[in-house]
């Protein structure tokens, strides 16, 4: 009898059982398929218990529905079993371990996103330069995540809501975002759906339900619950994913986004990059415990770890959480675990808390783009032509849209004032005359060859 | 020094005041500003003198709570049992040419209207470090806010010696009698632009004035100075509706009634929230400032 049946037998109670399962776990790797039995053991508890007579004695405090009692004295110890595992699909080199978990993607859709996967490294390294360039004033590059983006973009609706941080660049190119959309924002032009008013790379599109970013971190969670709430009640069908950094689940706004989301039953994807930094600080200074993931459970909540770099993994991951929070009306935590290549953003030179060593590694031997591309050479859907002629049809395309962006005049002076309300109140409206009066008065002092006009 | 080096030195002496040495007296925390200032709070009201950090003032209200509700009120509610006044809380505020929505505003005036805390913000490295110093000793939670254009803009002889900067004292740095010119921060520097050219197009002799403490502030040395002036212009970045011109005006009109010869000018950020590519049409730039001296002394 192995060790594990032994103990099933002997559950006196799921507590015991559970305390002397995870004790075992680290000795007996090839438990590690275990947990949902595991799961099943502890849901089970009520009726299996029934035969021992104190056990009956249920607690009837209104804070717990599911537990029982013990006399036994002992702390539960996160030091106990295993981490949540990091599910994959491929390896480093791309290949694929289980055919049944290979998403099968097309060619052409394989294609596709492998372009816009590289379209989007390509759109990072110029506009990084030319922020070093002094022409736009910030910046923040997506390398090394790119698979966390495609992969989860892939595997909803369009018509599912995006709350993101700011690091999300590939979800809206995936769903349709142009070059040309991204420039306009960076170069705050008139072109610029958010009329020139927020820094570069805070994007936002109602079309393609991605609701505008916001620098303030985390504050996008606990609103992507009641987000999702509103849709659940609409009868849409329809999810909300919400995008966050490790270092953001620290903030206040992140326990109620989940603790909301799981009391509320609200359809979201809570979907965590966990890129190993917060701009300096590392992970090892931001969180205890079993990462993000290790924190679904504590609110009642499904959650999963997947390999962010594998770009199927995370298809697929975020397939079945998306049936889960629209079927079951559930929200569902999922961490993505990658890691960020570039600097933070312009503002920040990591070589100062992190080796280039380690980025290296990242960067050469794990890349969720190298991956992939190693996978679709593998079926002889991409070659080293293709890839030429891509690399510069990309940076054509990157730099036409640049170009135009540049050129492109600033938004009217109006725009400083409108929107603040759905209406313009009269005290603001004074303002703005006596703006631009000022401006008039002035006309040597203020840029306003580079604006459109007020119409 | 610049200001970031004089406040890195301010820093130092403050480490080296203290004999306990080791790595848990400087250290990264998780990211959370509620948590930093309640860590804060707590550390202080245990006796430790605690310095947090926020890194932007645009990020510093997850803290509302914890400062408004708990730091500012911690030995009131006691009745004096506790406090928690060995906590300075330092935060980088402001324009920056670039900074939009959320790293550039000016939060002085949501703390201005909180009886418990104090307020600070130096114009230079000289007044950061004695400013700083008197903040971290002083028995009472500060606000230090640190314009952070100015972190690497001006150099300055600061001394290398302790020396603190008394809080709640505004500092006359020009003297004149036509017209009294008040503001604090980057601002003290786009004011002192506007005197000059005051002088030298309009004939105008303006008495230049930094607050330095926003809370509680110095109504005797600017009160005192409009009964000279009979004038007075303040200006800000912050929003004007609201913004602490506006404290500054209603009791200078209650005191000074009858020495005023003009409207009381106030020049500020517009009533919208800070806009990155319209930054040059929003600040009170030396233009907006020196039109409204124009209109206070031709009225
Ligand atoms: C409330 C708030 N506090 C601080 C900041 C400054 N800040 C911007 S990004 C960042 C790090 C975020 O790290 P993480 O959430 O892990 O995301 P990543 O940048 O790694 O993608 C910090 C501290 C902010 N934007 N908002």
């Amino acid at each position: 009898m192995s060790r594990l049946s032994q103990e099933r037998k002997m559950a006196a109670s799921t507590w015991l059982v559970r305390a002397a399962f995870l004790r075992s776990r680290g000795k007996l790797s090839h438990l590690r398929t275990l947990p949902n039995a595991f799961k099943a053991l502890r849901l089970s508890s009520s009726s299996s218990d029934a035969g021992a007579g104190r056990h009956q004695d249920k607690p009837r405090y209104p804070g717990i529905s599911n537990s029982y009692f013990t006399e036994k004295l002992e702390f539960d110890d996160p030091d106990d079993g295993e981490a949540i595992p990091v599910y994959r699909v491929m390896d480093r080199n791309g290949k694929v371990f289980d055919e049944a978990h290979d998403p099968k993607l097309s060619k052409e859709t394989l294609q596709d996103m492998y372009k816009k996967m590289t379209l989007l490294n390509t759109m990072d390294r110029i506009l990084y330069e030319s922020q070093r360039q002094g022409r736009i004033s910030f910046y923040m590059t997506n390398y090394g995540e790119e698979g966390t983006h495609f992969g989860s973009a892939a595997g909803l609706l369009p018509e599912d809501v995006v709350l993101g941080q700011y690091r999300e660049a590939g979800v809206l190119l995936w769903r349709g975002f142009t070059l040309d959309q991204c420039m306009n924002q960076c170069y705050a032009n008139q072109f610029d759906l958010g009329k020139g008013r927020q820094m570069p790379v805070h994007y936002g599109s109602k079309d393609l339900n991605f609701v505008t970013i916001s620098s303030t971190l985390a504050t996008q969670m606990p609103q992507a619950s009641g987000y999702g709430y509103a849709l659940k009640r609409a009868g849409t069908g329809n999810c909300v994913i919400c995008y966050f950094g490790e270092g953001a689940a620290s903030e206040g706004d992140a326990h109620a986004a989940f603790n909301f989301a799981a009391t509320l039953d609200a359809p979201v994807i809570f979907f965590c990059r966990n890129n190993g930094y917060a701009i300096s600080t590392p992970t090892s200074d931001q969180y205890r415990g079993d990462g993000i993931a290790g924190r679904g459970r504590g609110y009642g909540m499904k959650a999963i770890r997947v390999d962010g770099n594998d770009v199927f993994a995370v298809y697929n991951v975020t397939k079945a959480a998306r049936e889960i929070a629209v079927n079951q009306s559930k929200p569902v935590m999922v961490e993505a675990m990658t890691y960020r290549i570039g600097h933070h953003s312009t503002s920040d030179d990591s070589s100062v808390y992190r080796s280039l060593k380690e980025v290296n590694y990242w960067d050469k031997e794990d890349h969720p783009i190298g991956r992939l591309r190693q996978y679709m050479e593998s079926k002889n859907w991409w070659d080293n032509e293709l890839e030429e002629e891509w690399k510069r049809d990309a940076r054509q395309q990157v730099m036409a849209a640049f170009a135009k962006a540049e050129k492109a005049l600033k938004p009217p002076v109006k725009d400083m004032f409108t929107d603040v309300y759905d209406t313009l109140p009269s005290r603001l409206e004074k303002q703005y005359h006596e703006c631009v009066d000022h401006i008039a008065k002035y006309p040597h002092e203020y840029p306003t060859e580079l604006y459109a006009q007020d119409k | 020094m610049n200001l970031f080096q004089s406040l890195t030195n301010a820093m130092d002496t403050i480490l080296d005041s203290d004999p306990t040495a080791g790595k848990d007296r400087v250290f990264n925390t998780p990211l959370s500003e509620q948590g930093i200032v309640g860590f804060g709070i707590g550390m202080a009201a245990a006796g430790a003198t605690a310095i947090a950090e926020i890194q932007f003032a645009d990020y510093i209200f997850p803290a509302f709570d914890q400062l408004v509700n708990e730091g500012a009120k911690f030995r009131y509610r006691s009745g004096n049992l506790f406090n928690c006044g060995s906590l300075t809380v330092r935060t980088p505020c402001g324009a920056v040419g670039h900074g939009a929505h959320y790293h550039s505003q000016s939060v002085e005036s949501f703390f201005a209207h909180v009886p418990g805390l104090k307020v600070v913000i130096p114009r230079g490295p000289i007044q950061a470090k004695g400013l700083f110093l008197s903040s971290v000793r002083d028995k009472n939670p500060v606000i230090f806010l640190e314009p952070k254009i100015l972190y690497r803009q001006a150099v300055e002889e600061v001394p290398v010696r302790d020396y603190e900067i008394p809080l709640s004292e505004a500092e006359i740095l020009e003297e004149g009698s036509d017209v009294t010119v008040v503001g604090w921060g980057t601002q003290v520097h786009v004011l002192r632009d506007v005197c000059k050219m005051a002088k030298d197009q309009l004939g105008v002799s303006c008495e230049l004035i930094d607050l330095q403490t926003i809370l509680p502030w110095d109504e005797d040395t600017i009160i005192k100075s409009v009964m000279k002036t009979g004038r007075l212009l303040i200006a800000h970045e912050a929003p004007i509706t609201g913004g602490f011109a506006a404290e500054i005006s209603s009791t200078v009109q209650e005191h000074c009634f009858l020495a005023l010869e003009a409207p009381i000018q106030r020049v500020c950020g517009w009533d919208t929230p800070f806009p990155h590519i319209f930054e040059p049409f929003y600040l009170p730039d030396k233009w907006r400032c020196f039109e409204a001296m124009k209109k206070l002394t031709s009225y």
